[in-house]
C-alpha cells in the first residue's frame, strides 16, 4: 500500500480531513488537480490583487469568549488558534424585500427587536422557532430530508418573514430550488443569524494558508496538478487511484471531496443506488468590482452584504434566461470591522444564473453575455450603490462555466447536489465522500465535514 | 513516569486540544470535564493524544477511568511508569 488514505480534492474539506489524519499518524496523500488550494473556495490573482474566488462573509463566528460552538470545535480539532484567523466581525447587513426590512448584525438580539419591529404577532412565534432549532442536534451524521418550508410554515404565519428568512440561508447554502433540507437549514440559521459573519483579514488566502502549513508540518502529502482519472473498483472496493498521467496509487481507505455524482462518475464499478445522485441545477454569476473610492465613505453603501428579493415570494430557481436580476446579493468586504483599511473599494454582486444557457454560449456569444450581464448587474445595484458604475477602475466575472472549469462540479452546482450523503458512505466499503454532498455548508460547516468523516471511518 | 509527571503529560495534551482554557487551577480530584469546557470530541483527542504519545490503547470501558486528573494518572501508571 503506498497510503493508508488518499484524498481526493484539497479544498477546505479535504484538507481538514487531512489533517486529522495526518497528525495521528496516517500516511496520507491529497490529489488536487489544479496549481492552487481551495476548490470552491479559493483565490486568485487579478491584475496584481489576490482575490478570493467568492467569499462573502466566513459565517459560523462566534467571538474568542464563546467555548461551545461549531468554530471552536473546528479550531481545535485542527489544532489551530482563534487569533491566527485574524477574524474581522461583520457590521449591519440587510434583507430587502418590495414591502420590508430586516437588519442583522452578528448579536442575535438585534435580529428579535427587528422582528419584533417589523412583523409584531410573529416574535413569540420566532422565538419558539429559534428553541427548536437551538435543540436540534446540528452536527450528526446520517439526517433524514425534511422539507423547511413545512416546518417553517408550521412556525410561523407571516409568509413574507418566511421569504425573507430563507433569503440568505438559501443563497448561502441550499443545493435545491426554492428549498433546503431542515437539518441544512438548522445549521445555516445558525451559522448566519445566531452567529454570524466575519472576514479573515486577508481572506481565504489566509485560511489556506494556515491549512496547508498544519497538514503539511502533520506529515502530508499534497500533490497539486494531480489529477485523479478513475478509481479502480474491486468487488466492492476502490483499489487504487489511476491519475491522469498513468501512475497508480494504492491506500486502505480514499475520501472524495469532489461531489457525489462526480465521484460516482470516477468509479469503473458502482452497486446502482436506490436513487441515483442527480447534480444540482443552481448556480450563480458573480461580479467583483474595485472602485476608487471607499463604498461607505463616498456612496453612502453601509451594509457589509446585502440581500434583496423584487417579489415578496423568494424564487430561488435555475433561471429562465441567463441571470435572474430579480434576486441578488451585495457584499463589501470593506464593510467588515476591519482593523486595518482594505488599499481599495470591493463590490460583489452576485445572482442566480443558468448553466446549460451559459454552457451552450460559443465563445464570441459568451464574452459578449458575460459582458452584458456583468453590466446589467452593475445597474441594478445602483439602486443600493448609487454611482456604483462611475468609479469602477477594475472589474472580474465569474460565470457558471468558470464555477465548472475550475471545480469540476457537474453544472457548475456550488452547492453540489440536491442528494446529500449525510452519513458520507458510498455503495463502495471504502470510499467516502465529505464536503458539499455530505451536506454540511460553509466554511465552518464543510471544514467539520472532513474532520468528522476522518474522524468516524479511519480515526475512531 | 511517577504520577506527578504523568499529570502534567496528561495538562500538556489537554493544553493542546484546548489552548484557550485555563488548566493551571485544574482540582485533580474533580472531574476536568466539570472544571474546564471539554466535549466529547475533545475528549477523545485525549484519548488519541495517548495512543499517539505513549502507545496507550484506552479501551472504550475505561473512559470513565480518566475523568480526572488523578485518576487518569492511576489509570495510566502501569503503562507509564516505565517510560
Amino acid at each position: 500500500m503506498d497510503y493508508d488514505v488518499i484524498i481526493i480534492g484539497a479544498g477546505l474539506s479535504g484538507l481538514a480531513a487531512g489533517i486529522r489524519l495526518a497528525h495521528f499518524g496516517q500516511r496520507v496523500c491529497i490529489l488536487e488537480k489544479h496549481g492552487r488550494v481551495g476548490g470552491l473556495n479559493s483565490y486568485y490573482p487579478i491584475q496584481g490583487r489576490i482575490t478570493d474566488v467568492g467569499l462573502h462573509a466566513m459565517t459560523n463566528y462566534v467571538p474568542k469568549s464563546v467555548k461551545s460552538a461549531p468554530l471552536v470545535k473546528i479550531l481545535r480539532q485542527l489544532r489551530l488558534s482563534y487569533d491566527d484567523l485574524q477574524l474581522c466581525p461583520q457590521a449591519t447587513s440587510r434583507i430587502i424585500f418590495p414591502e420590508k426590512e430586516l437588519q442583522f448584525t452578528n448579536d442575535f438580539h438585534f435580529l428579535v427587536q427587528e422582528i419584533a419591529d417589523k412583523f409584531p404577532g410573529q416574535v413569540d412565534r420566532f422565538m419558539k422557532l429559534t428553541r427548536s432549532l437551538v435543540s436540534y442536534d446540528d452536527f450528526s451524521l446520517g439526517e433524514k430530508s425534511v422539507s423547511t418550508r413545512t416546518v417553517l410554515n408550521s412556525f410561523l404565519s407571516d409568509p413574507l418573514l418566511i421569504e425573507m428568512l430563507l433569503c440568505p440561508v438559501l443563497f448561502y447554502g441550499s443545493p435545491k430550488e426554492d428549498d433546503i433540507d431542515f437539518s441544512q437549514f438548522s445549521i445555516l440559521f445558525r451559522s448566519i443569524f445566531t452567529e454570524g459573519f466575519a472576514r479573515p483579514r486577508q481572506g481565504m488566502q489566509q485560511i489556506l494558508h494556515l491549512l496547508v502549513e498544519k497538514y503539511r508540518e502533520s506529515g502530508g502529502e499534497l500533490r497539486t496538478r494531480c489529477q485523479a482519472h478513475h478509481l479502480g473498483i474491486q468487488k466492492d472496493l476502490v483499489a487504487e487511484v489511476h491519475l491522469a498521467d498513468g501512475e497508480i496509487l494504492g491506500a486502505k481507505t480514499f475520501i472524495s471531496s469532489i461531489g457525489l455524482p462526480e465521484t460516482r462518475a470516477l468509479c469503473s464499478h458502482w452497486e446502482p443506488l436506490a436513487q441515483e445522485p442527480e447534480p444540482g441545477e443552481l448556480s450563480f454569476i458573480e461580479s467583483i468590482l474595485f472602485t476608487d473610492v471607499f463604498p461607505s465613505q463616498a456612496l453612502g453603501f453601509e451594509p457589509t452584504i446585502l440581500f434583496y428579493s423584487d417579489s415578496d415570494r423568494f424564487c430561488y430557481k435555475k433561471p429562465d434566461g441567463p441571470v435572474d436580476l430579480s434576486s441578488g446579493v451585495v457584499c463589501c468586504p470593506n464593510n467588515y470591522q476591519l482593523t486595518e483599511p482594505m488599499p481599495e473599494g470591493i463590490i460583489r454582486l452576485t445572482h442566480l444564473a443558468n448553466f446549460s444557457l451559459w454552457n451552450g454560449f460559443d465563445a464570441s456569444e459568451y464574452r459578449m453575455a458575460k459582458d452584458r450581464w456583468a453590466q446589467e448587474s452593475v445597474k441594478k445595484a445602483e439602486r443600493f450603490i448609487p454611482c456604483l458604475s462611475q468609479h469602477i477602475k477594475a472589474q472580474d466575472t465569474f460565470t457558471p462555466k468558470t464555477v465548472l472549469k475550475f471545480t469540476g462540479r457537474c453544472n457548475g452546482a456550488v452547492y453540489g447536489s440536491p442528494d446529500k450523503v449525510s452519513d458520507g458512505r458510498t455503495p463502495i466499503k471504502n470510499l467516502f465522500i465529505c464536503g458539499t454532498d455530505q451536506g454540511w455548508v460553509g466554511i465552518v460547516g464543510t471544514l467539520l465535514s472532513g474532520i468528522t468523516i476522518a474522524n468516524k471511518y479511519v480515526l475512531y | 513516569m511517577t504520577q506527578e509527571e504523568i499529570k502534567a503529560s496528561v495538562l500538556d495534551i489537554i493544553s493542546e486540544i484546548v489552548p484557550d482554557e485555563d488548566t493551571s487551577h485544574l482540582d485533580p480530584e474533580v472531574r476536568i470535564r466539570d472544571q474546564i469546557n471539554l466535549d466529547s470530541m475533545d475528549f477523545l483527542d485525549i484519548i488519541m493524544e495517548l495512543r499517539k504519545r505513549y502507545q496507550v490503547d484506552v479501551p472504550e470501558e475505561d473512559y470513565p477511568k480518566l475523568a480526572s486528573l488523578n485518576s487518569c494518572a492511576a489509570y495510566l501508571d502501569p503503562w507509564l511508569k516505565d517510560k
